[in-house]
């Protein structure tokens, strides 16, 4: 073949959440640019958050992500207590970490089963996948079930929450309540431990990345809605420094801000969770990742299905402790009265950190507000990680190359509702 | 033996929470993918069959010039055009830009807003192309969906009650949390369809399934003054999902 200009174009790449497009330039052998589009309209709650009360926060923010509301929520409600000055107490804090644990197992069990493992098996969607292996796609539907339980029990919906307030829930849920709850996560564990070996078996191309990582720790066990930030070069600085750190700007071709660590591509998410914190997982948890020929980091964003794996076990796991532990919260919420002033907020969405700034008035007003979501720190260094991959996949026909980035775009579980919708796959080669 | 219908699910401007709420039905998904067949569904297949559809739901507003053409060439393609959630049936909570200026917002959020190509209003489905029927909701209810699937893939009228929450508080047989806590609550203003999830945790109702018809709000909002409200978080409590919703919208009860 001598073609030295060539155009590839699949109309769409399915399997994540939210539509944008990829474009790639090759020019003589030379990847000119790999760049991540996203369509999604712009939404532009940072503006219509001011003049907003301090209360409100919560429930509209969680409406930037269906998939990952909690997330959004949980920054959102650390930053306006921070603002406020205000701690929603321990019986509080054991509540919204089941609750996130929640958002967690139903995230990556959608992500594993739905999304992620049809791509290691060759089937366009879990439905086909189902047709050959229904006990595997009702494992994960299960699975998915028992997250999803979670969130209806202790935050009234599954998908924005009603229960959740800030400084804490409307009305916290008897022990009673979950009884039935422990039941099916007693299943649900087994159901992750059977997930973590499944996965393990897939074929993984050798890829390692040696991009910064970042991610929420804390002391104790592994981060989900509560920390400070660590790189594993060994940055550490609590969320209101965040701004020092990370800054976001815009390029022409995508509707999400990307962002930058002190100057270069990071990347947040399970791998960087993992390799960050895998100390603090659970024995449980451990076990199943050493089962799964995982070592203490791990690097290859192919592997992160066996990671999201793992830490669906630890949620699992986690989420039993805290109900086996649970003491109901008397009152189900502390009273958050407005403190002129600014906060922030950080926590870990399954697809990584998410963080939030406001600033109130005397009143409670919001001044002004500032999220940045884990898709938009990531899309610099997925850009990266396409740019090497092409680089080292020249030899594959267009529609092999084609189906190569849609796997490696796919490898982060990209959220672009959260970050800005239309993928559109093309690759130039000139 | 007749090929299964075809279903395809489409997106606009939103959070993918109603389209998730397909794959939420996680005991009813593979029955109905042995029902139909899933032509378009991009959240969750790689596999995209050409139209036309039989049953297109559609998620999300209109809020670019492309989207305005994209949903003609969705209607063009669907026998039957179901719009789930708030959304596809009043523009969202993104509706809050039309009733500022979306230039300002613009600028607020993006430092190079040239880059940006969006409309002045984000609009429902429904000021575009005609609407078989509007499914409520942000977001819209599972049971609600496979009720609304299953009847347009029969071919009946969906059996999704125009009531008030207040109708399905009283059958949960809860407390009235107005009347018992003075708690103010939109529940006697909005749409049925949750299953009174926010009075079963003694929360008042925020309106997320908006206006039901016939809706008596000036009514509501005297009580809801009673019950200790400014005129601006009488305002703020009803300027959220379903902002741009008839009988919501700012102007139309003369707040």
């Amino acid at each position: 073949m001598t073609h030295r200009s060539r155009q590839l174009r699949v109309s769409a790449l399915a399997r994540i959440e939210g539509e944008g497009a990829l474009r790639v330039v090759v020019q003589d052998g030379q990847v000119l640019a790999a760049e991540l589009q996203i369509y999604e309209p712009p939404r532009f709650f940072e503006a219509f958050l001011r003049g907003r009360q301090h209360t409100e926060v919560t429930d509209i923010t969680s409406r930037i992500c269906g998939i990952c509301p909690v997330a959004y929520q949980t920054s959102a409600w650390n930053a306006i207590e921070d603002a406020c000055g205000v701690s929603a107490g321990d019986a509080v804090a054991a509540l919204r970490r089941l609750l996130y644990c929640g958002e967690w197992i139903s995230s990556h069990a959608l992500h594993i089963y739905m999304l992620h493992a049809p791509d290691f098996l060759g089937y366009p969607d879990a439905i086909a996948l189902a047709r050959d292996h229904r006990d595997l796609v009702e494992r994960g539907l299960r699975l998915k079930k028992a997250g999803n339980a979670i969130l209806e029990a202790v935050g009234g919906r599954a998908i924005h929450p009603v229960n959740t307030r800030v400084g804490g829930f409307y009305r916290a849920p008897a022990k009673a309540d979950l009884v039935p709850l422990a039941e099916q996560l007693r299943h649900a564990l087994g159901d992750a431990l059977a997930t973590v070996t499944w996965v393990a078996g897939f074929d993984f191309p050798d890829v390692n990345l040696d991009h910064e990582l970042l991610a929420l720790q804390d002391p104790g066990r592994y981060a989900i809605e509560h920390g400070q930030v660590v790189s594993a070069s060994g940055l550490a600085f609590p969320a209101a420094e965040f701004s020092r750190h990370v800054a976001e700007y815009q390029v022409p071709h995508s509707t999400a801000l990307h962002a930058r660590l002190d100057g270069g591509a990071y990347l947040t998410g399970p791998l960087a969770r993992y390799t960050i914190n895998s100390a603090q997982l659970s024995p449980i948890a451990r076990q199943a990742a050493a089962g799964a020929g995982l070592g203490p980091t791990c690097r290859n964003p192919f592997r992160s299905i066996v990671v999201r794996a793992v830490e669906t076990v630890y949620a699992a796991a986690e989420a039993l402790r805290i109900i086996d532990e649970y003491e109901r919260p008397e009152p189900s919420f502390a009273e958050v009265p407005p403190v002129a002033g600014v906060g922030h907020g950080v926590s870990e969405a399954p697809r990584g950190l998410l963080y939030h700034r406001y600033q109130l008035a005397g009143d409670g007003r919001i001044e002004s507000a500032a999220i940045v979501p884990p898709t938009s720190q990531n899309q610099a260094a997925i850009e990266a990680d396409l740019r090497d991959l092409v680089s080292a996949s020249l030899h594959l026909d267009d529609a092999a190359l084609t189906s190569l980035c849609e796997r490696t775009i796919r490898n982060y579980d990209p959220c672009i509702s959260c970050s800005a919708h239309f993928l559109d796959l093309r690759v130039e080669r000139r | 033996m007749n090929s299964p219908p075809t279903l395809a699910v489409c997106k606009f401007a939103s959070c993918d929470g109603c389209q998730l709420t397909l794959l939420d039905c996680e005991d009813e998904l593979l029955a109905l993918a042995a029902e139909v067949r899933i032509a378009h569904f991009l959240e969750a297949s790689s596999e995209v069959l050409p139209g036309p559809y039989d049953l297109s739901l559609v998620e999300g507003s209109i809020t670019t010039p492309g989207d305005v053409q994209r949903i003609r060439e969705v209607r063009g393609q669907s026998k039957v055009l179901v719009t789930i959630g708030a959304c596809a049936t009043a523009g969202g909570i993104q509706a809050l830009r039309n009733f500022g200026d979306v230039d300002e917002f613009r600028s607020a959020v993006y430092a190079s807003p040239q880059y940006i190509d969006t409309l002045a209003t984000s609009t429902a489905i429904s000021a575009h192309v005609p609407v078989d029927f509007e499914l409520r909701g942000c977001p819209i209810d599972k049971r609600q969906l496979i009720e609304v699937i299953g009847a347009f893939l029969v071919g009946r009228k969906p059996d999704i009650p125009d009531t008030s929450v207040c109708t399905e508080c009283k059958r949960r047989g809860l407390t009235c949390v107005m009347v018992a806590d003075g708690t103010p609550c939109l529940g006697p203003v909005t749409h049925a369809g949750c299953g009174a999830l926010c009075p079963a945790v003694r929360r008042g109702c925020y309106g997320c399934f908006g206006p039901m018809s016939g809706a008596n709000l000036p009514a509501l909002i005297g009580q809801l003054h009673t019950c200790g409200m400014s005129p601006r978080a009488v305002d703020l409590l009803l300027s959220t999902f379903n902002v741009a919703a008839p009988g919501f919208a700012r102007g139309d009860d003369g707040r």
